[in-house]
């Protein structure tokens, strides 16, 4: 188990391009991630939205997600960062 | 009804120009209204009055019925032009508008309702005597249902998701075996992207062309058209480069399709300026799919082969004025294309490309008009549509059309943006899009391979 632990490597997912950040698929859904979640490898974890253009953020890793360092609905630079994840 | 002396523009970008245009040519003051992300834009220079309507987020401002229509009243206005997207087509806002007394530059709330109920409209255009694509009554539940629409409809067919839109969720089923291997799949998939399962059954066109009739209504229920626009260059849907008049349509047939256009205007008792689009196929069939209630982004084609500003008529007709011309009198002449200058990366699936415009340098010359919202230094905001001009081109011949075409998209220097100018480089000297021989798949070509999933 402690192994398991030291191997976890902390990823970073950031914004590709700048753009609108949203958790949700629609405003009356749950969001698709939550801190604790665990996530598989190229698993939805926002939208981010660009000129009109939906691009899905996924996961890149199996994992766990740690945080969520942007806010639902707000722009977005390119390369901040949105989520941080346990990778395991 | 009545005169209008101030009119308030409820959209932003290009379209927000064309009207204020427009407006100061007929004495009629403009108001902009505006997002806190396009304080610097250009359409507020040009208007004579201005209203911040809320923040960036669309659904926040130009969404936002409460502020547009506190900005109208502010500023005294009489009129709001919705120009197109946005609340162009909401029957909720032409209805916000006429209760508070504002004349809605536009077709009647209930023109807007039956525009969008796509079921509805075809049920009625089709009494009219209008042909409509073959599909199924309303939605298929069963596998057997499937099979029953299908056998009646003819092969080859889509099932189509009822939830879905933009060309999404669909699946083409060439016969009864592949009906059997989709039906589930497409279910399950309408389910998933659309959070409805319901699908329905039409008939596929193949390689079809997408042709379009600008009618004109006025109050009495008099209809025009002012000749047909060729829209079949798309990419998923939307539309790339249009042209007016169509390569495709011969006198015969072009008679036959504006002859439907106004019977199915007509059949939805519809008023003001309106699309009517229709699928052709390879055998001369055209089949209408639905109407456009609202200016449409290409309507630049129509106006300069027709020489109708059509936004003057908008508000001519919606002042309770009539229309005393027929297609004949306005004698159509010459040839006019639109390409749509996008803020996106043709060779990276279109990927959008915000940032400042660094160098900008406009075409002009010899038929060339440019709508657009850009300038040198402009900061394209990430909330809004990549459309950031459009480029047209008029010229006595189609061939005259293309090289001016080709002469003007060289000529416009934009940048560090991708833009989609170098895509319709290429179009430009393709042979086939020179001898008009083109179906909506037709854009492919140039493109990389597409991950559909992204």
């Amino acid at each position: 188990m402690g192994e398991a632990v030291e191997q976890a490597k902390r990823i970073e997912v950031r914004a590709p391009m700048s753009g609108v950040f949203y958790r949700k698929p629609a405003p009356d859904q749950p969001p698709y991630v939550q801190v604790g979640d665990l996530v598989v490898k190229k698993q939805v974890l926002a939208l981010l939205e660009t000129m009109k253009v939906f691009q899905k953020v996924k996961s890149p890793v199996n994992g766990k997600i740690l945080e969520i360092t942007a806010e639902n609905e707000t722009p977005l630079k390119d390369d901040d960062l949105m989520f941080v994840i346990e990778a395991g | 009804m009545g005169d209008v002396l101030k009119d308030t523009i409820a959209n932003r970008g290009e379209i927000a120009l064309r009207v204020i245009r427009t407006c100061k040519e007929l004495g009629i003051k403009s108001v902009a209204v505006y997002s806190e992300a396009d304080a610097t834009s250009l359409h507020l220079k040009l208007a004579d009055e201005k209203a911040c309507i809320g923040p960036p987020i669309s659904a926040k401002s130009y969404l936002n019925i409460l502020s547009i229509i506190e900005a109208a009243k502010e500023t005294g206005a009489e009129a709001i032009h919705p120009g197109y997207g946005y609340l162009a087509e909401s029957e909720e806002f032409a209805k916000v508008c006429e209760d508070q007394g504002f004349v809605f530059i536009g077709p009647t709330p209930q023109n807007l309702g039956l525009a969008g109920d796509k079921i509805t409209a075809k049920k009625i255009i089709k009494d009219a005597g209008v042909p409509v694509i073959p599909s199924s009554r309303g939605g298929v539940s069963t596998v057997e249902e499937a099979i029953e629409a299908c056998n009646e409809i003819g092969y080859p067919v889509m099932i189509k998701a009822s939830g879905g839109g933009g060309g999404r969720g669909i699946r083409v089923c060439k016969d009864e075996e592949i009906l059997l291997e989709e039906f589930s799949v497409a279910k399950v998939e309408a389910r998933a992207a659309f959070g409805n399962d319901e699908v329905y059954i039409e008939k596929y066109i193949a390689e079809p062309r997408h042709i379009e009739f600008q009618v004109l209504a006025d109050i009495l229920g008099t209809v025009v058209h002012l000749g047909e626009r060729e829209c079949t260059i798309q990419r998923r849907y939307q539309k790339l480069i249009e042209e007016s008049p169509s390569p495709r349509l011969t006198p015969e047939l072009r008679e036959m399709m504006a002859d439907a256009a106004i019977t199915a205007a007509r059949a939805a008792n519809y008023f003001n300026a309106g699309t009517v689009e229709f699928l052709v196929d390879k055998d001369d069939n055209f089949y209408f799919i639905e109407i456009n209630a609202r200016i449409q982004v290409e309507h630049p084609v129509t106006e300069l082969t027709t020489g109708m500003d059509l936004v003057k008529e908008q508000i001519r007709l919606s002042s309770g004025e009539r229309l005393t011309y027929s297609f004949e009198d306005l004698k159509k002449r010459g040839w006019a294309i639109e390409c749509r200058i996008n803020a996106e990366d043709p060779d990276r699936n279109f990927l959008p490309s915000p940032g400042v415009i660094e160098e900008y340098h406009p075409p002009g010359g010899f038929g060339v008009r440019l709508d657009t919202h850009l300038y040198q230094g402009y900061e394209l905001p990430i909330f809004y549509d990549s459309l950031i001009a459009k480029l047209i081109s008029h010229d006595i011949t189609r061939e005259g059309a293309i090289l001016i075409m080709k002469r003007a998209l060289e000529e416009f220097k934009i940048s560090p943006l991708k833009t989609t100018i170098p895509l319709y480089l290429k179009v430009m000297d393709d042979p086939f899009f020179r001898e008009g021989d083109f179906n909506t798949d037709f854009i492919k070509k140039f493109l990389p391979e597409e991950d559909e999933d992204e």
